[in-house]
C-alpha cells in the first residue's frame, strides 16, 4: 500500500511537483497573512523554506541538487529547472512596457559592467585577504561573486585548482541565495518599486535565479524587467572574467 | 485556442535561447549571452503585431498568461534545487565574498538609476515652469 503510494509519487514526478510547491505556496500565504500580517510576502517564505528544505536534501542524500536528488520529489527539479524557468520568465514580458525598457537601457548598461567588474573586485579583494593571493585564484574566487557559473568557467580557462573552483562556485551560490531572501527587506531603501529601478537591480545583480526570486517577492509586475537584464549578466561575465578582468588582476597582484 | 499562445511563446523562448547561443559562439563565451532577454523581446514584439492585427483574442492569451502566473511557483521549485550546502561549506572566504559583493552593488543602485533618468524629467519640470 505504501510502496504503492510511493511509485505512484514518483512516477508522476511531474505532478507531484505541482501538488508539493502548491501546498507550499499555500502553506507560505498563510504563514505570511497570520504571523507577519503580509508583511513578509508569501513568495518569500516560500523560497525560504525552498531554500531550507534544499538544505535538508542536501545533507540527507549528499547531493547537489536540494530536493530534486529525493526520488520522490525528482519532478521538483524539473519544475524549476532551466527549461519551464526560461519559459515562465519568458512569459512574464507578455505585457510589458516596451518604451520603458527602451528609455532605462542606458541605465541597465551602465549597471551590467559595474555589476560584474565590482563584484569581481569584492570578490578577489576577499580571497587575497584570506590568502588566496595568485592572481589565478583572485580571478576565479572573484569571477565567482559574479555568478556562480561565472566562476568555473573562467577558472577553467585560467588553470586554476579544484579547490580554488569549489570556492568560486559557493561564493556564486551565497550571493544568490543572498539576493533572494534578502532583497525584500531593503527594497524599499533603494526605491526598488519601479521598472527602471528593476532593471539596475538586474544588471548590479546579475544572478538571474537571486534577481527574479527576489523581485518575485517585491512585486511580480518588476520581474520581467529584472530578468531583461540579469540575462546579459553571466554572458558578460563570461566574457570579462577570464580575459580582461584576469588580465588586470595579473597586472595588479604582478 | 490556447494552444496558438503557448506555441507562441515557446517558438520565442526556443528563438531566443538559439540567438543567445549563436552571439555566445561568435563572441567565444561558453555560455548562453541574453537568451532569455532575446526571448522577452521577440515575445513582446510578436504579441503587439499579432495585437495590432487583431489576432490576439483573449484565449490565444490565455495560453502565455498562464506560464506568467506560473511564475512564481517555478521559482520556488527553482529554490528548492539550490546547493545550499555546498554555498555554506564553502567556508567564511566564500560566503564573505557572496555577501560583501551582494552588500556592495546594492548599495550603488540608487546611484546607477539616476543615470539617464534626468532627461526625462527636464520636459517636465518646464511645463510645470510654463503653467
Amino acid at each position: 500500500m505504501e510502496k504503492l503510494l510511493v511509485d505512484v509519487l514518483t512516477k508522476n514526478g511531474l505532478l507531484t511537483g505541482f501538488a508539493v510547491v502548491a501546498l507550499t505556496m499555500w502553506l507560505s500565504y498563510w504563514l505570511s497573512a497570520r504571523l507577519t500580517r503580509g508583511r513578509l510576502h508569501g513568495s518569500a517564505i516560500a523560497i525560504m523554506i525552498g531554500l531550507g528544505l534544499a538544505y535538508v536534501s542536501g545533507l540527507l542524500t549528499g547531493g547537489q541538487k536540494g530536493v530534486a536528488d529525493v526520488p520522490m520529489l525528482a519532478g521538483v527539479g524539473l519544475m524549476g529547472g532551466a527549461m519551464i524557468r526560461d519559459f515562465a520568465i519568458t512569459a512574464t514580458a507578455f505585457g510589458v512596457n516596451f518604451a520603458e525598457i527602451r528609455r532605462s537601457g542606458l541605465s541597465g548598461i551602465v549597471s551590467l559592467f559595474a555589476g560584474v567588474v565590482l563584484s569581481f573586485i569584492v570578490g578577489a579583494a576577499v580571497a587575497a585577504a584570506f590568502g588566496y593571493d595568485d592572481a589565478v585564484s583572485m580571478a576565479t574566487i572573484g569571477a565567482g561573486a559574479v555568478t556562480y557559473i561565472v566562476g568555473p568557467v573562467t577558472g577553467a580557462a585560467i588553470g586554476a585548482s579544484s579547490d580554488v573552483m569549489a570556492l568560486s562556485i559557493a561564493a556564486g551560490l551565497v550571493k544568490s541565495i543572498l539576493v533572494m531572501v534578502g532583497t525584500p527587506f531593503f527594497a524599499r531603501m533603494i526605491h526598488l518599486d519601479n521598472p527602471r529601478t528593476a532593471m539596475v537591480f538586474g544588471g548590479m545583480m546579475g544572478t538571474t535565479s537571486g534577481v527574479c526570486g527576489a523581485l518575485a517577492a517585491i512585486d511580480p509586475k518588476l520581474v520581467p524587467y529584472g530578468a531583461m537584464t540579469s540575462t546579459f549578466y553571466t554572458g558578460l561575465g563570461c566574457l570579462l572574467g577570464p580575459s580582461v578582468l584576469f588580465l588586470a588582476t595579473q597586472a595588479v597582484v604582478g | 485556442m490556447t494552444i496558438y499562445g503557448t506555441g507562441l511563446l515557446a517558438a520565442c523562448v526556443l528563438a531566443g535561447l538559439f540567438l543567445g547561443d549563436l552571439l555566445g559562439a561568435a563572441i567565444g563565451v561558453k555560455a548562453n549571452v541574453g537568451g532569455v532577454g532575446f526571448a522577452m523581446i521577440l515575445l513582446i514584439v510578436s504579441s503587439e503585431y499579432l495585437r495590432r492585427r487583431d489576432l490576439l483574442p483573449p484565449p490565444t492569451r490565455e495560453g502565455v498568461q498562464f506560464w506568467s502566473a506560473i511564475y512564481i511557483p517555478v521559482v520556488v521549485a527553482m529554490a528548492s534545487q539550490q546547493n545550499v550546502v555546498a554555498a555554506l561549506k564553502g567556508g567564511p572566504a566564500a560566503v564573505l565574498a557572496g555577501v560583501l559583493a551582494v552588500v556592495v552593488c546594492f548599495a550603488l543602485i540608487p546611484a546607477i538609476a539616476r543615470i539617464g533618468a534626468k532627461d526625462e524629467q527636464s520636459p517636465f519640470r518646464v511645463q510645470t515652469v510654463t503653467e
